[in-house]
């Protein structure tokens, strides 16, 4: 975590602009009758990196699974990109070709190839030609530097690299917004890095990011704004120097002693 | 001081000892591995040899020409032997039932044309071009058997190109609206269009080729028309009924549940008496509604009542996470479910699948009871001929292998596909 703390990071091309990218007031979710997500507020720029972390349970998962309504809210508002998410279908799926999006457990299309895993969005929902998809899909499988797997099928390939198609698929609708929910919870620890490495680039590259996550390190060298979480409320947020030095609430403070084991 | 001594090469491998090796090794670990295991395949070779020294004697003496069973009697004089005469004598019968014999070459061409339309949807090597075949195939299936003028045929396959142009026409709309439009413009096409498009078809061009009536067809050939038929419809009606029942509409779900579980919970023997009874009561007075037809449509929906639920199972084996990275994507629901679920749990439930198609063909045998003319009712019918009165092993041994070759070859064929369908690596 310190190496990539202390990575020289170009950090020149990854300006927060003044343009709103998403846009959650007074939001509030349910499971039944447990209250998951409580009142929150949350407006992120476009150009904005920002790390979500939190105790397990406490609900980053479903705050960031409500951007692309993977998770219906049952109060307030969500605008992404300029479109207010309601149970209108069409403006669902409008948002979710804006917004890409990697799982912990990547959940890659096993029965097609690492390419038509890649392709397939592009063509169906974008109605790109193949042709053009297949060149889309090659340009960011380098960008991941696995382009030599193209042809092979998911299950044989290692967990990072599966990881690293996870994140090529997404970009390859080219999404403003980029959601990440533990991308490498999963992974064996030698794997960790090549995720990252992948998503500090990414960063690098201006894309708006929400990650939730546990790796400090990475917030520290890509995040301008760390939110904490905890049972289903944003605690406390800053910027990462700020939030890691000098945590404002009790709460954030045992969370970070605990996650950073001292 | 002694001098050590290496190996500078290695030596090559030699034959393990005799007792270890090939079949005398085999059946030491197999057959007489203890006293219990060597008696009972002392036993077993027992069995095997009585019953091999009762049938092939009389496969070896089976009289194959003769005119009645007596007369193969005489052939015999007293060995034991089969009359397989009686098969040289009414395989056509049991192919064809009562099918004009000048006609046979229209229901062979169907049966041969079959497997060129099946070719492109089974083997994935060939032209994609050969799918449009297929899809005429049907149509052209139904004129090669019942004859007549080929414009009803064509009449009711240009509802599909209608419905097809319908579906273009609205593709943009996304969800459930082009399928909507399809369904309705193929419906409005059938019901008020066709009919004046057929009469006009047929003033102009008024061609035809012999006409065949339904109770003329029978023996294998109206099995396989009825299994054929069954197996195409049912996938289809079946995958539709298992996402009804996973739907988020309270109605859909409600009607395929009501629908699987009422199917699933009567005999398939009830609803062909339906078929042959009481749907004339619903059918509007006049209506002449084929009865291999109505038959078609009671096994396609019992059939579709179980791969429903065979679907269903596979549906439920797939991670949830492969719905939300096809959400995630901005796939609407049924672009998500043909490219990305339905591959999947179709790959899942093939066993079942082709359990349910296995048991659907040999089912067909049922419609004995509803006085089709089915290999079975034929048997029956030559049993009681004078002349074969008395016989019965060997044709139900002809009936039987003409079923197996075909169950068999479904069976194989769905093990070549899961073979070839194996991308999991596991
Ligand atoms: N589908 C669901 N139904 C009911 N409760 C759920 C569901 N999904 C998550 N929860 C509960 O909501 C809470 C927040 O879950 P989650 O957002 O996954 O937390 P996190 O990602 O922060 O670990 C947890 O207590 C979890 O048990
Ligand atoms: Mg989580």
């Amino acid at each position: 975590m310190e190496d990539l703390a202390a990575r020289a990071i170009d950090r020149s091309r990854m300006t927060v602009t003044d343009e709103i990218a998403i846009e959650i007031v007074k939001m509030n979710k349910w499971y039944g009758t447990f209250h998951v997500l409580r009142d929150i507020d949350l407006t992120v720029y476009k150009g904005e990196r920002i790390v979500i972390c939190g105790p397990s349970g406490s609900g980053k998962s479903t705050l960031i699974r409500c951007i692309n309504r993977l998770e219906e809210h049952q109060q307030g508002k969500i605008v992404v990109d300029g479109i207010e998410l309601t149970s209108d279908l069409k403006n669902v799926d409008k948002v979710r070709s804006e917004v890409g999006m990697v799982f912990q457990h990547f959940n890659l299309f096993p029965h097609l190839t690492v390419l038509e895993n890649c392709t397939l969005a592009p063509i169906w929902v974008r109605k790109v030609p193949k042709k053009e998809a297949e060149e889309t899909a090659m340009h960011f499988l380098r960008k991941v530097r696995i382009p030599e797997q193209a042809m092979k099928y998911p299950g044989q390939l290692s967990g990072g690299q599966q990881q690293r198609v996870a994140i090529a698929r997404s970009l390859c609708m080219k999404p403003r917004i980029m959601l990440f929910d533990e991308p490498t919870s999963a992974l064996d620890p030698e794997m960790i890095k090549e995720v990252l490495d992948t998503m500090i680039e990414l960063a690098q590259e201006g894309m708006t990011m929400l990650c939730v996550t546990h790796e400090m390190g990475f917030a520290q060298a890509v995040a301008n704004r760390v939110i904490f979480m905890d049972q289903g409320q944003i605690v406390e947020q800053n910027e990462p120097r700020e939030f890691f030095n000098n945590p404002k609430s009790d709460r954030t403070r045992l969370f970070l002693s605990q996650i950073l084991g001292h | 001081m002694s001098e050590a001594f290496f190996r500078t090469e290695m030596l090559p491998q030699q034959p393990p000892p005799l007792r270890e090796t090939g079949a005398v090794k085999w059946v030491r670990e197999n057959l007489i591995s203890s006293w219990l295991n060597a008696i009972l395949t002392a036993v077993s070779l027992y069995v095997v040899v009585v019953l091999l020294a009762w049938i092939v004697p009389w496969f070896w003496n089976s009289v194959w020409i003769a005119d009645s069973l007596s007369h193969c009697r005489e052939i015999l004089a007293g060995r034991s032997g089969g009359c397989f005469a009686v098969i040289t004598e009414r395989w056509l019968q049991l192919l064809f039932g009562a099918y004009p014999p000048a006609l046979y070459w229209r229901p062979i061409a169907a049966f041969v044309l079959l497997f060129v339309a099946l070719a492109p949807m089974l083997f994935t090597g060939l032209p994609r071009r050969m799918l449009w075949f297929s899809a005429a195939y049907p149509f052209l299936g139904y004129w090669l058997i019942w004859g007549g003028t080929p414009w009803f045929a064509v009449t009711a396959a240009l509802g599909f190109v209608v419905a097809g142009i319908a579906y273009r026409a609205f593709e943009t709309r996304g969800g459930a609206v082009p399928l909507i439009a399809a369904a309705a413009a193929a419906i409005v096409w059938w019901v008020f269009l066709a009919g004046a498009a057929r009469g006009a078809l047929d003033a102009a061009l008024p061609v035809g080729i012999e006409f065949v009536r339904s109770d003329r067809l029978g023996g294998f050939l109206i099995s396989m028309i009825i299994g054929v038929s069954g197996i195409a419809l049912s996938l289809p009606i079946g995958i539709l009924l298992a996402l009804g029942r996973r739907s988020d509409m309270p109605i859909v779900k409600m009607s395929c549940v009501i629908i699987i579980e009422f199917i699933r919970g009567v005999p398939l023997i009830t609803l062909l008496f339906t078929a042959s009874l009481l749907l004339n009561y619903f059918l509007p007075p006049g209506t002449n509604f084929d009865l291999i037809l109505r038959v078609i449509i009671m096994v396609t929906i019992f059939s579709a009542a179980y791969i429903a639920e065979v679907i269903r199972g596979g549906l439920a084996s797939l991670p949830r996470g492969q719905f939300e990275a096809a959400d995630s994507l901005g796939l609407d629901y049924w672009r998500a479910m043909r490219l990305i679920i339905l591959p999947q749990a179709l790959k899942v439930s093939i066993p079942g699948i082709v359990n349910t198609f296995i048991g659907l063909f040999k089912d067909t045998t049922l419609v004995v009871f509803i006085g089709l003319l089915d290999p079975l009712n034929l048997a029956n019918a030559i049993r009681a001929d004078q002349k074969w009165n008395g016989i019965y092993w060997e044709i139900y041994i002809f009936i039987g292998a003409l079923f197996f070759a075909f169950c068999f070859a479904i069976s194989r064929y769905s093990m070549y596909l899961e073979r070839r369908l194996k991308t999991d690596h596991r």
